[in-house]
């Protein structure tokens, strides 16, 4: 297997003949047949665990007895220490333990989560055996079959996904065990010996690897580690499905599958290394860099390392080397459960230690106020991700049509925001308070066809909590009818023998000012309900409620140009303009074509009118850029929810994301009608609270008018909390309002969020003098007026109805030029400057290390047109799904990334984003999947540059970290369905072209510039699968993402220059838009982003500097895209940025890969002169081309 | 739409008599002089046509000779639903007309809502109430606060602000003609009206442009047993016009003569409040 993939052959390239045969050289290296350590060494441990490998088919059967007897082994000094103890748990929650203790755990519960799915395919009986056995269960269960379609590892990730609750609770009990044991472990020094021993015998391997890859030159070190494990990836497949396991097929596969192993899991001794890391982190003063999470990317610095400093024990070498063996499996674990807090003092130590699975997993107590305002009180796992709590949440409520809603958490200002569901909920809180409401999103424009009375009814619960706060206005005949409605819903008919007294009536809330005049009416109105039902009752309600004006919008106060106060109303029609309580402008979705935030200026692009030449800009101020991003983001999530048929594809987000990737991955709303279509359950149960309760939470409530409550507010969150106070003091007699407000009445103020805004916006207001602020008030003012002179009537299409779409030619390529100029800076300015926001909420203590985010997007999507939503839909239902989680996953990533960097959640770090609204994304989208012959060259150029400052030049490497290509390699079917359903992130790659090894050339540092070979890229290998068009992109997307080298800090603005490499005009001139299924996607699309958070704190929460551009030129045929990304490291004094590009071009059809990439290389140089410079110094190159299917 | 149509009903008219100083005293944009006596034939006429013709209930308010602009009911109240908005004039001879409204309206049970702010102004003629939600035109006689101060009285509709750029009022070029629709005179500024109308509505509205905006004046009502009924200015006045309104199906139009009223700047909406006591829950 292994000589004929790595056959080098006549016809390779220099380059890719280089790689090969390094890859060759690696593979024996680790694995020697012959050698008597081979049982015991951990690659072959790590084949063990790998269930595609764990019968090691490929070593002499004597050896293979004494690997599981080793593994036994290992496992049983596992299970001494899992046995140590079972109340784990409880220390765990209690004591506020180190960081590391929480990634540790993190970590095991992903280990875990992997074994579940593979005892039982997913079912965790297994849990409270001891690790030995499991361990022989595993083994008795046969391999892991290979799965074909790359969509089946989504859909089994995705049962993975939901059944992580389960998992993740069971795992807490192991977890928490094992906390403890490494706490004993590191008294007893028996057990420091056992793993002291273990860590010496793989050791040995390990050094020996390390040292070769040291001598192999810089390129290739940095890329081999990542090549080697996608190969593996491929390979693995073959020996496990295809080839039985005959002995001829041994040698070749052994080379190969250790290898693979090795990266797989390491389990056993990863656990026995960390114990002996953890001492050893105690005893050794770490002088590393700032830490950089365990994902891949971070793995070629920490190589780096190793290799420089000589004072380094072998110890520690061992275990870098190990980690970036681990690289697959950390991708995994990086994207389910990003790493979170970092410690910056160990790089070294705590990557391994996190690598391994030993996790610590601290559960965390989350209070939900739900929408009858009772409190549900669940246990999650600290680093989960806000879907996983919101997921628990609905099956505590029985709800199945939950794409309307969401969760909401308060913020540091006492702002509500919501709760984004791919992103760690610790990431997002900021704070302990782990307290959240549910509530509704998305308000459906016609309750009627929602499917379930459930549905309704918790629709009717918001509603009313929105009706009595005032938040949704209505006269008082309204309020007299809704109220009624809501207690015949509640009360059942109005009982005239036993008429409720008028102060029932008055306890209850049904309006901001309510009078006896208004509880007449109701009661009156309620009599003549007599007869309905509950539902009926509900759906009445709804009935009048959604005529409403202000129904499901959502209010933001800003500024016009002219500082003039008005409100901003995000619906599911468009954007509202309110000044007081007027109407004073409208701009509908369609008219919209780009939604962008910079700093607290807030604009739209619109369309321009029939008889208007060009598009204008208007611009609206917020009160700072946290309320400007937070209108920017429901502006995206509204847009995609009722005009999209599907959220935006990952490949239209992937890399750019990083800076403000934000874009609404839920279903659409076209999505959720199919959906609830599908839903085949009798009705369900359940029980209506009394609106007693909630209403009473609201009493006394200080009055919220519009105005007030949605001003910088994301969405329509429910004041209960707020009210809760006055209310415990209004009727105090009522124990139940007391229990269901005491949440709320812990929370902060509501008041203090105004002051801390207004400080927040006057020192923001500062920076941007320093920056854009000039030329942004002055395009503000232009536009206005521009705007101003243009209200031509556009008609906005009614919601619903498909409609054809006259934008496409829209794309704008514009974007790209105004984004290429200001990156650079940014890039300046972030260095230097501080952000207030994020030393505000994040770290309080450091005020003096903060970094000003910075972060341009531009996304242009074509709106073909909605009028195929229904077939589309259908058609789709299978592609669509998985699409929406790759994306997810690659949010995931780019998040960790920041998280990495410890830059506060993504609301603080992006400073701007843009947006374009259009309907087109969801189409090329759909058609992707359906061109399947047609097949994807992704060519891979990039340039790495690091720059160095300050002395320490000794220590300073010029290796480049190892980069991924991941984006080429498929893995092989079989390791991805164990390796892909658990990662999100990780290897998104669908296509596999199994048979076919990705070539990879690499490029000697020495290159001046970045030299191309295309590879030769042999495509005509059948498809296992059914490739689709896009994966290759979002896969190479995704890897670039996700394995990029790690930003960490900066304390000198490094000399670091971003340009905008733009390919082919030439490309976007061929754009057509032709929405035929055989035609490839086209689409334009261009990306800049820029984000810079340049911060080292020493609590661990380090904040990294990623600046990033990127651009993507789809033609017909061609995707180009663009990225440029730039690193920046500190460590002690050493300050290293490094900045990268990479093109990836990919097509549908065969294209001339050679010819694309030399001309996109021309371009880039030519953008670049100065890159070229430094390039001789110290950039590498390294190219790869792969055939995705 | 059953129920939008029942925002078009209408069981109750109140109107006014004709001072006689209206001929020499009532505001008008251009001059012109006024036959008394023909003006309160034609309004006579216009009153006997809600009265027999549609059955409605016609509450006549006295005439007063201190108001001369008294006949144009329209402007001193905005009802909607169950809900009166008494309001304040822009032209301040014409404030005192409220009181008698108010009165009137309070005495058929309506909610009366009272427009006190001193910086308010409020012409009756300036709001289009389309069945769905409302637009104000701010114009000579009515201003941004007004528009606020109905925004507040009719919570549950959107209040949209238009500018009149041309013209008395709002509905001096425009009135509705029929659940989501429009009638727009041609003019240039009638026409840009009803852009910014339509882009500043979620809903959607067909139109019907006429080539005279003073005949886009129409009243149109709902009736239980006469469906679709639409008061018209007579073909005399806008024969073009009237043959484009003959083009609506399924309607009862009845052509009513307002070319005396027309010299004082009184379309046809301008003498009656319509209320729909049904609507009244």
């Amino acid at each position: 297997m292994v000589n004929t993939t790595l056959r080098v052959e006549g016809s390779d390239l220099s380059a890719v003949r280089a790689f090969k045969n390094t890859v060759r050289q690696q593979l024996e290296t680790r694995f020697k047949l012959d050698s008597d350590d081979l049982p015991s060494s951990i690659p072959v441990v790590a084949c063990m665990l790998d269930p595609c490998f764990k019968h090691l088919k490929f070593i002499p059967d004597s050896k293979r007895e004494r690997a599981y007897s080793h593994l036994d082994t290992l496992l049983l000094r596992v299970s001494e220490t899992l046995s140590v103890t079972n109340v784990g748990v409880e220390t765990c929650e209690t004591e506020q333990t180190g960081k590391d203790i929480g990634k540790k755990a993190r970590l095991e519960l992903d280990f875990a989560e992997l074994f579940g799915t593979h005892f039982e395919s997913g079912q965790n009986t297994a849990r409270g055996s001891t690790a030995t056995e499991e361990a022989r269960q595993y083994f008795l269960l046969p391999q892991i079959p290979t799965l074909d379609n790359p969509l089946q590892c989504q859909n089994k990730y995705s049962e993975v996904e939901r059944k992580a609750p389960s998992v993740g609770v069971a795992m807490t009990t192991e977890a928490g065990t094992e906390t403890e044991v490494k706490e004993k472990a590191e008294e007893s020094a028996a057990l420091a010996d056992q793993s002291e021993q273990a860590t010496e015998e793989t050791q040995e391997v390990v050094t020996a690897e390390g040292e070769k890859r040291e001598k192999e030159g810089k390129g290739i070190s940095r890329y081999l580690p990542t090549w080697l494990k996608k190969q593996k990836s491929q390979t693995q497949t073959s020996p496990t499905k295809d080839v039985p396991p005959s002995e001829e097929a041994v040698d070749k596969e052994t080379e190969k599958v250790p290898e693979v192993n090795g990266h797989a899991e390491e389990v056993e001794e990863e656990q026995e290394q960390k114990k002996d890391a953890e001492k050893s982190e105690q005893v050794k003063e770490k002088e590393e860099l700032p830490e950089v999470d365990a994902k891949e990317q971070s793995e070629p610095v920490k190589e780096e390392k190793v290799e420089k400093s000589e004072e380094k024990s072998a110890e520690e070498e061992t275990k870098a080397v190990a980690e970036g063996d681990k690289t697959e499996e950390e991708t995994k674990e990086t994207t389910e459960a990003p790493v979170e807090e970092k410690d910056t003092q160990t790089s070294l130590f705590q990557s391994p230690l996190r690598l391994v699975r030993k996790n610590k997993m601290k559960l965390v107590v989350c209070h939900v106020t739900l929408l009858d305002g009772t409190d549900y009180t669940c246990e999650v796992e600290k680093r989960v991700k806000g879907q996983y709590l919101f997921f628990k949440v609905c099956e505590h409520l029985n709800l199945m049509e939950k794409d309307y809603f969401g969760l909401t958490y308060k913020d540091t200002h006492d702002h509500k925001c919501w709760l984004d569901p791919t992103k760690e909920i610790k990431r997002q809180i900021r704070s302990n308070n782990w307290k959240f409401s549910v509530n509704v999103k998305f308000y459906p424009p016609d309750p009627s066809l929602l499917t379930e009375d459930l549905t309704r009814y918790l629709l009717c619960l918001q509603l009313r909590e929105d009706v009595a706060s005032g938040k949704l206005p209505c006269s008082f005949v309204t309020h007299a009818l809704l109220g009624s409605y809501s207690l015949q819903a509640e009360l059942g008919d109005y009982e005239t023998e036993q008429p409720k007294p008028l102060d029932y009536m008055s306890q209850l809330k049904f309006a901001p000012s309510q009078n006896k005049d208004m509880e007449e009416k109701i009661l009156e109105l309620h009599k003549s309900h007599r007869g309905l039902t509950p539902a009926q009752a509900d759906a009445q309600f709804l009935e009048n409620a959604k005529k409403l004006s202000m129904y499901g919008v959502d209010m933001h106060h800003a500024k016009d140009s002219e500082g003039v106060d008005i409100t901003l109303g995000v619906c599911a029609n468009g954007l509202l303009v309110y000044k007081d309580k007027l109407r004073i402008n409208r701009f509908a979705w369609p008219k919209i074509l780009k939604i962008s935030y910079k700093r607290n200026n807030f604009y739209i692009k619109i369309r321009p009118g029939e008889t208007e030449q060009f598009e204008s800009t208007v611009g609206f101020k917020l009160q700072n850029h946290r309320s400007a991003k937070r209108l920017w983001k429901v502006c995206v999530e509204n847009h995609s929810f009722f005009r999209l048929n599907a959220p935006e594809p990952p490949n239209k987000t992937r890399f750019l994301t990083l800076g403000s990737k934000f874009r609404y991955s839920g279903r659409t709303q076209a999505q959720t009608r199919v959906a609830s279509t599908l839903i085949d359950r009798p009705a369900p149960n359940f029980e209506r609270t009394s609106s007693k309760r909630i209403s009473r939470s609201l009493d006394g409530a200080p009055m919220i008018s519009i105005t007030d409550t949605s001003a910088g507010e994301n969405g329509r969150e429910p004041h209960l909390e707020l009210n809760s106070d006055s209310k415990v003091d209004l009727s105090p007699g009522d124990d139940e309002a007391a229990t269901s407000q005491s949440p709320g009445a812990s929370e902060a103020a509501p008041s203090q969020s105004s002051v801390h805004g207004d400080n927040i916006y006057v020192r923001h207001s500062n920076l941007m003098l320093e920056d854009h602020d000039k030329t942004q008030d002055e395009v503000l003012k232009h536009q206005a007026s521009i705007s101003e002179l243009k209200r031509s009537f556009m008609e906005a299409p009614p919601p619903s109805p498909p409609q054809p779409n006259l934008w496409e030619k829209r794309l704008t390529s514009s974007p790209a030029t105004t984004i290429r100029v200001q990156p650079q800076p940014v890039v300046t300015v972030s260095q230097t400057e501080t952000s207030p926001v994020e030393i505000v909420i994040s770290e309080p203590k450091e005020p003096v290390k903060t970094a000003e985010v910075e972060i341009e997007e531009t996304v242009v999507v074509q709106e073909v047109s909605k009028t195929t939503k229904p077939v589309i839909v259908t058609v789709e239902k299978v592609p669509i799904e998985p699409v929406v989680k790759i994306e997810e996953a690659m949010t995931f990533a780019e998040e960790e990334k920041q998280c990495k960097q410890s830059v506060s959640s993504e609301s603080e770090s992006e400073e701007e984003a843009e947006y374009h609204p259009n309907a087109h994304a969801t189409l090329s989208h759909t058609q992707i999947p359906e061109e399947k012959e047609e097949e994807e060259k992704v060519v891979v150029v990039e340039v790495v540059e690091e720059v160095k400052e300050e002395e320490e030049e000794d220590q300073v490497k010029n290796d480049t970290p190892v980069d991924l290509p991941a984006t080429q390699e498929p893995p092989p079917a079989e390791s991805r369905q164990e390796l892909v359903e658990t990662d999100q992130a990780g290897t998104q790659t669908k296509d596999n072209a199994e048979e076919k090894p990705p070539a990879v050339l690499e490029k000697d540092e020495s290159v001046d510039e970045p030299m191309v070979t295309p590879d030769e890229a042999p495509n005509g290998l059948p498809l296992g699968d059914d490739a689709e068009q896009e994966e290759p992109k979002v896969n190479g997307q995704h890897m670039e993402t996700a394995l990029r080298p790690q930003v960490i800090c900066c304390t000198e603005p490094p000399v670091v220059k971003t340009e905008m490499v733009t390919i082919s005009d030439t490309f976007a001139a061929q754009k057509t838009e032709i929405a035929t299924k055989e035609v490839p996607i086209v689409h334009t699309e261009t990306k800049t982003i820029t984000y810079e958070a340049a911060q080292l704190e020493g609590n661990g929460d380090a904040e990294p500097g990623v600046l990033m551009t990127a651009q993507t030129i789809t033609s017909e045929s061609l995707c180009t895209t663009t990225t440029t990304h730039i690193t920046k490291t500190l460590k002690g004094g050493l300050s290293e940025t490094r900045i990268e590009k990479r093109i990836v071009i990919t097509g549908d059809c065969d294209i001339d890969h050679d010819e694309a990439l030399a001309q996109a290389i021309k371009e880039a140089k030519e953008q670049h002169p100065d890159m070229r410079r430094i390039d001789s110094q110290r950039a590498e190159v390294a190219m790869a081309s792969a055939d995705n299917h | 739409m059953a129920e939008l149509l029942e925002r078009f009903g209408c069981t109750h008219v109140v109107v006014r008599g004709i001072p006689s100083s209206l001929a020499t005293e009532a505001l008008r944009m251009s001059p012109a002089e006024v036959d008394l006596q023909k003006a309160r034939q034609e309004h006579a006429e216009y009153v006997e046509v809600m009265r027999s013709k549609l059955g409605l209930e016609v509450i006549e308010l006295p005439s007063d000779e201190a108001m001369p602009d008294c006949v144009f009911v329209e402007d001193a109240a905005v009802v909607c639903g169950a809900t009166a908005l008494i309001t304040r004039p822009g032209s301040e001879s014409r404030r005192p007309e409220t009181k008698a409204m108010k009165e009137a309206l309070k005495k058929l049970g309506l909610t009366i809502v009272e427009m006190t702010d001193e910086n308010a102004t409020l012409d009756g003629g300036d709001v289009l109430f389309t069945g769905q939600e409302f637009f104000v035109g701010l114009s000579k006689r009515t201003n941004q606060k007004g528009a606020e101060i109905l925004a507040d009285a009719f919570k549950d509709y959107a209040v949209s602000t238009v500018a009149v750029e041309e013209g008395l009022h709002l509905k001096s070029f425009c009135s509705m003609g029929g659940p989501g629709l429009i009638l727009i005179g041609s003019s240039d500024h009638a026409q840009k009206a009803l852009k910014i109308m339509q882009q500043m509505s979620d809903h959607r509205y067909d139109k019907l442009t006429v080539p005279d905006d003073l005949a886009a004046n129409c009243i149109y009502m709902n009736l239980p047993d006469k469906g679709h009924v639409l008061l018209h200015s007579t073909a005399d006045m806008f024969p073009e016009s009237v043959k484009v309104l003959e083009k609506l199906k399924d309607y009862t139009l009845i052509p009513v003569s307002n070319l005396e009223k027309m010299k004082v700047d009184g379309a046809l909406t301008c003498c009656s409040v319509l209320i729909n006591k049904k609507a009244d829950i």
